[in-house]
């Protein structure tokens, strides 16, 4: 009977100023979508990072010049250097191989390349992948060695564009829920005020403070999770037109997004959401109605 | 059943205390008016009775409850012990006279069940018996405060507080509302009424604590106004 009460009480309160209910749906879908894009970039780029330092190379180029003595002994150097965990030698033709193969899009370069022109190279995996710059030093200066190159930085350059992006759709996020704060204080104030000599005789006769509060919080708390649900829509359109339509190229490159960690996104925006919505709204309340 | 101790309101921003230094002691089953001039401090009384307003100094006991010290979160359970009545009916107008009074059961936790039995009978008892359906605006000043004691009865509560409650009507309805108020006291309830209307309180012939600047200067057993 009172929860019949009191969710009867929320449709109505809905109902009685839909103009401000859709505007606070709205700021709340737009925030949550926001909020759940840096979620998943926030998940993506952790699954990224995983895949591609596990097997992250530091290349070592050798000189054209380099002689057999030469290559003996860094390999057996490298293969004993505790920082390292595997040594695998690439020669002129591995090499090439490679090569065609990254670039078998463009025939044109590859048949400008020559098969003896690549270097070779020894591709070292590190113990751990943050040691590189006392790799560099130790063999920057041996004789026979052209160049060391560490291609955690060329990822790390990704990854921090990557979370350049991530920030500002944090930042957007929390801006437009500062917008949804201030609507739903508002719309409570005037749910409040609408219903204020209901409220009064409420106190007197000595109904309990949750069950005064249960409707008016209800209602926000609606509102929060119908954004949730439309912010959650606005995520899977993203994924389906953007990033599997017409940004495809560009995902390609990345480790490809899920459709399980899209879902996981629903928990989450529908649990801030909701939260949020609630705990404003209860703010709200002890201020307004002092009850 | 109702004692004030010493009791001292002063209002934040108010120069002289509401009410300085009342001690008074109510039995259960007493009717009691309370009268005085304007702005003597009677409203005040029936505020810290219903824990609305906390006082300055002193203690207020209800039920034989500290109401001073209670908690914020045991006051609604308290106030189901009271019933009020107020000058301005304070009904809800997009609710008939049924509704208004079910209203009160239900949102104190009363089924809908409670309520179809429940308020037909303490509408009858008040007189309004087949004007149920009505709302607020097509009901008399009169018949709206008996919705309004109806309300405050529905749920038999220890003490009926009344402030000013014939102040907005005409003297025959008021003696009507004050007979309804003696019906009510006579089954026990303990009634405190405030009023400024000399022949209700000459006719019923009860106790009368008349206050003065916040200070009470008469408590007479079957008292007249004055
Ligand atoms: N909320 C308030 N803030 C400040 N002063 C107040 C407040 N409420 C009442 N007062 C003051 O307290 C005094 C007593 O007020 P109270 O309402 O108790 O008077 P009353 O006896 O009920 O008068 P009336 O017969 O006109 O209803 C008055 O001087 C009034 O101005
Ligand atoms: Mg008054």
């Amino acid at each position: 009977m009172r929860l019949k009460y009191v969710l009867s009480e929320v449709m109505v309160g809905l109902w009685r100023n839909v103009t401000m209910t859709i505007a606070m749906i709205i700021t709340m879908a737009v925030s949550l979508t926001m909020l759940g894009a840096s979620g998943l970039m926030y998940l993506q780029v952790d699954a990224m990072k995983d895949a591609y330092y596990k097997d992250i190379e530091v290349s070592i180029f050798l000189d054209a010049s380099v002689t057999d003595q030469q290559r003996a002994e860094l390999q057996t150097e490298l293969e004993s250097d505790p920082l390292v965990r595997k040594v695998k030698h690439e020669t002129k033709e591995e090499a090439y191989e490679r090569f065609k193969e990254l670039f078998a899009d463009s025939p044109d370069l590859v048949n400008a390349v020559q098969a003896d022109k690549l270097p070779e190279s020894f591709r070292i995996n590190l113990v751990d992948p943050e040691q590189y710059q006392q790799i560099f030093d130790k063999y920057k200066d041996r004789e026979g060695i052209d160049d060391i190159i560490d291609q955690r930085r060329l990822l790390e350059q990704i990854f921090n564009i990557l979370g350049a992006i991530q920030n500002m759709a944090l930042v957007s996020a929390s801006v437009m829920a500062i917008a949804a704060l201030l609507l739903v204080a508002n719309t409570i104030q005037v749910a409040a005020y609408s219903k204020r000599r209901e409220v009064a005789v409420m106190k007197l006769v000595g109904a309990s403070n949750w069950f005064i509060q249960a409707p008016f919080v209800l209602e926000a708390v609606v509102a929060g999770l119908l954004g949730a649900i439309i912010g959650f829509g606005a995520l899977v359109l993203g994924k389906i037109f953007l990033l599997d339509g017409s940004l495809r190229d560009l995902t390609d490159l990345l480790t490809p997004i899920r459709w399980g960690t899209v879902l996981l996104m629903l928990p989450f925006m529908a649990t801030v959401g909701g939260l949020v919505s609630a705990i404003t709204a209860w703010v709200t309340l002890r201020f307004y109605l002092r009850v | 059943m109702i004692q004030l101790e010493h009791v001292t309101k002063t209002y934040p921003k108010a120069s002289r205390p509401s009410l300085d230094d009342v001690s008074v002691s109510i039995e259960k089953g007493e009717f009691v008016f309370f009268i005085g001039p304007s702005g003597s401090g009677k409203s005040t009384i029936i505020k810290l009775l219903l824990h609305e307003i906390t006082p300055n100094k002193g203690r207020v006991y209800v039920n034989n409850k500290d109401v001073t010290s209670m908690r914020s979160w045991k006051i609604p359970t308290f106030r189901r012990t009271i019933g009020c009545v107020f000058q301005d009916f304070r009904l809800l107008p997009n609710r008939t006279a049924y509704e208004n009074v079910a209203f009160a059961l239900e949102v104190i936790g009363k089924t809908k069940a409670v309520a179809r039995r429940v308020v037909p009978e303490v509408l009858e008892l008040v007189g309004l018996g087949g004007k149920e359906h009505r709302y607020p605006h097509e009901l008399s000043g009169g018949e709206q405060q008996r919705v309004a004691v109806a309300r405050a009865f529905v749920n038999r509560p220890l003490i009926l507080l009344a402030d000013e409650p014939t102040g907005n009507l005409d003297p025959d309805t008021s003696i009507e509302i004050m007979r309804l108020l003696d019906r009510i006291n006579r089954t026990g309830t303990t009634v405190v009424m405030v009023t400024h209307d000399s022949n209700i309180v000459n006719q019923m012939r009860r106790r009368v604590i008349e206050i003065e600047s916040g200070r009470i200067v008469r408590d007479q057993a079957r008292g007249v106004y004055g």
